[in-house]
């Protein structure tokens, strides 16, 4: 969805630089999830179908609250629900409610990863989106992403996930699940500013007793432009498997960074070393010498 | 068919059979496909190759396909070419001797066989970045295979194939240019036959084979 009002900082497969002279003069923008807000009612995963004209299959109850199972192509946000025993606190019930989507990396895997030139890009607000119209399918995204996010479509094999509504920020409205959040877990504005506001329920948290209150912002992938308040952010991995310390896999850097340019220039010098050899000892010829060594030694083989 | 040693000015060896030389050129064609399209998704400076299989799309479509098309090619020619593949002591020596070899100095070297230890190395650097390529391909193939596997091997797997690729694509600019530099080549592979001159030259036991299998000598007891 390519939106002339938002500038592109990065753009997958590509070599030179986007155009960039306009910058987020205001700062870029941010997400919070407060999860120690959040009651689970699931009003952020409506309003992202609304908005985003999404409608997933209906799926079967398992018993749980988590509805769909997984992200999918056209749940691009879900509540992630937890039970979890607190062992400090006598072991009381603790219901972990995480609202999971695309994190928005300052330094995206999915964009690294990408081998179609412009099918993922960043915009200088720090949103990460994908223009499925040049998106081929590969999936190589989801091999970048840190937390497992893109889903590619059965219908049209291309990539989706969370734009952060970079349609409605564009024109300066705030993402569909801020809007449709009732209890105020949702929270948009400037980083910077989501940063203070998390601070300041940090801070009242540990009043509380939530001693390992902390904000979620993981610096291996650059920071994030969708963080959480987490009461226990000294565990993440308690809120349905969120990585504790999330990067770009060493195994994408390798193959994204220094072996493409290595590799192209290694299949160049072994194309040219066989020119300049060509051109320096030059070809290898029979001449007629060897082809009366070859005759004489017929002959003898015919009269032994 | 006439006898080839009637006219020691005219006759000529066969190196390939016509289901040989198919089976080659099988191979080469697919994979000259299979690595554009490989190369086009590897680096953005290349994606311009995807136009040969109709855009981005179609290539990440047909690369995995071409891709088996041509190590299940590659794997009838490999069987069929293992048996003459194999190292013997000599060909180390020839290996030893690598600059009397890139400086045409072949009347220094150990006798050859049908293949020179130059080209039985390439062979098997072919059968395992072909194995390699199958192996890493199938688990990033992510429309039918992919999702039998956890990221971490995924991630591993997109380095292997790379890897391997880039192995298996400077070797076959070696094994294209060894055909341009010993001339002669190219014919063996099209026509199907060398000159005798040609085979004593450059795989001088395998001319001597040749030879007795036409001339038996006579048995000593």
């Amino acid at each position: 969805m390519a939106l002339q009002s938002l500038d592109i900082v990065r753009r997958s497969a590509t070599t030179t630089s986007s155009p960039n002279v306009r910058q987020a003069q205001t700062g870029t923008v941010a997400k919070l999830i407060d999860t120690t807000k959040c009651i689970g009612c699931k009003a952020c995963q409506v309003a992202c179908m609304e908005w985003n004209d999404l409608r997933d299959e209906i799926g079967t109850n398992i018993g749980a609250y988590q509805n769909p199972h997984d992200l999918t192509d056209q749940s691009w946000t879900l509540m992630r629900f937890a039970e979890y025993e607190n062992p400090d606190k006598g072991n009381d019930l603790e219901w972990l409610i995480r609202k999971d989507g695309c994190m928005h990396c300052a330094d995206p895997g999915c964009l690294k990863a990408c081998p179609a030139p412009g099918a993922i890009v960043q915009y200088a607000n720090g949103i990460v989106d994908f223009h499925e119209e040049n998106c081929i399918g590969c999936g190589y995204c989801i091999a970048g992403c840190p937390f497992d996010i893109p889903r590619i479509s059965k219908r049209d094999h291309k990539a989706y996930k969370c734009t952060l509504c970079s349609d409605r920020v564009a024109v300066g409205l705030e993402p569909a699940c801020i809007k449709a959040c009732p209890t105020g877990a949702l929270v948009w504005g400037t980083k910077e500013d989501m940063q203070q506001h998390a601070a300041e329920r940090v801070e009242d948290l540990k009043s509380r007793g939530f001693d390992n209150a902390g904000l979620y912002d993981p610096p291996g992938v650059g920071g994030t432009h969708v963080m959480y308040v987490l009461h226990h952010a000294d565990q993440p991995q308690l809120y349905n498997d969120l990585p504790a310390d999330p990067h770009i896999s060493p195994a994408v850097s390798l193959w994204k960074g220094a072996t493409k340019p290595l590799a192209l220039a290694g299949i160049v010098l072994t194309a040219l070393a066989g020119f300049f050899h060509y051109i320096r000892v030059g070809r290898n010829e029979v001449h007629e010498s060897d082809e009366q060594a070859a005759a004489r030694e017929t002959e003898r083989a015919r009269h032994e | 068919m006439s006898d080839p040693t009637t006219d020691p000015s005219r006759r000529t060896i066969q190196r390939y059979t016509p289901n040989e030389r198919t089976n080659h050129w099988v191979v080469a064609i697919v994979f000259v496909l299979t690595a554009i399209s490989g190369l086009a998704l590897f680096h953005p400076a290349l994606y311009w190759l995807s136009v040969f299989l109709g855009g981005g799309t179609w290539t990440r479509i047909l690369h995995p396909f071409l891709g088996l098309i041509m190590t299940l090619a590659f794997a009838v020619l490999a069987a069929a070419m293992w048996r003459f593949n194999k190292m013997e002591p000599r060909d180390w020596q020839w290996l030893r001797q690598g600059r009397d070899v890139v400086n045409n100095r072949e009347d220094r070297l150990p006798e050859v066989g049908r293949f020179n230890a130059g080209q039985k190395l390439v062979f098997f650097v072919f059968v395992v970045c072909m194995l390699a390529l199958l192996l890493s391909g199938i688990v990033i193939w992510r429309e039918y295979f992919s999702l039998y596997f956890p990221v971490g091997v995924i991630r591993a797997a997109a380095v292997v194939h790379g890897l391997s690729a880039f192995i298996l694509i400077c070797a076959i600019v070696a094994h294209i240019y060894a055909g341009i530099w010993v001339k002669g080549s190219i014919g063996a592979m099209t026509r199907g036959t060398v000159t005798p001159g040609w085979a004593w030259k450059h795989h001088r036991a395998w001319f001597r084979e040749k030879l007795h299998a036409t001339h038996p000598r006579p048995r000593s007891d």
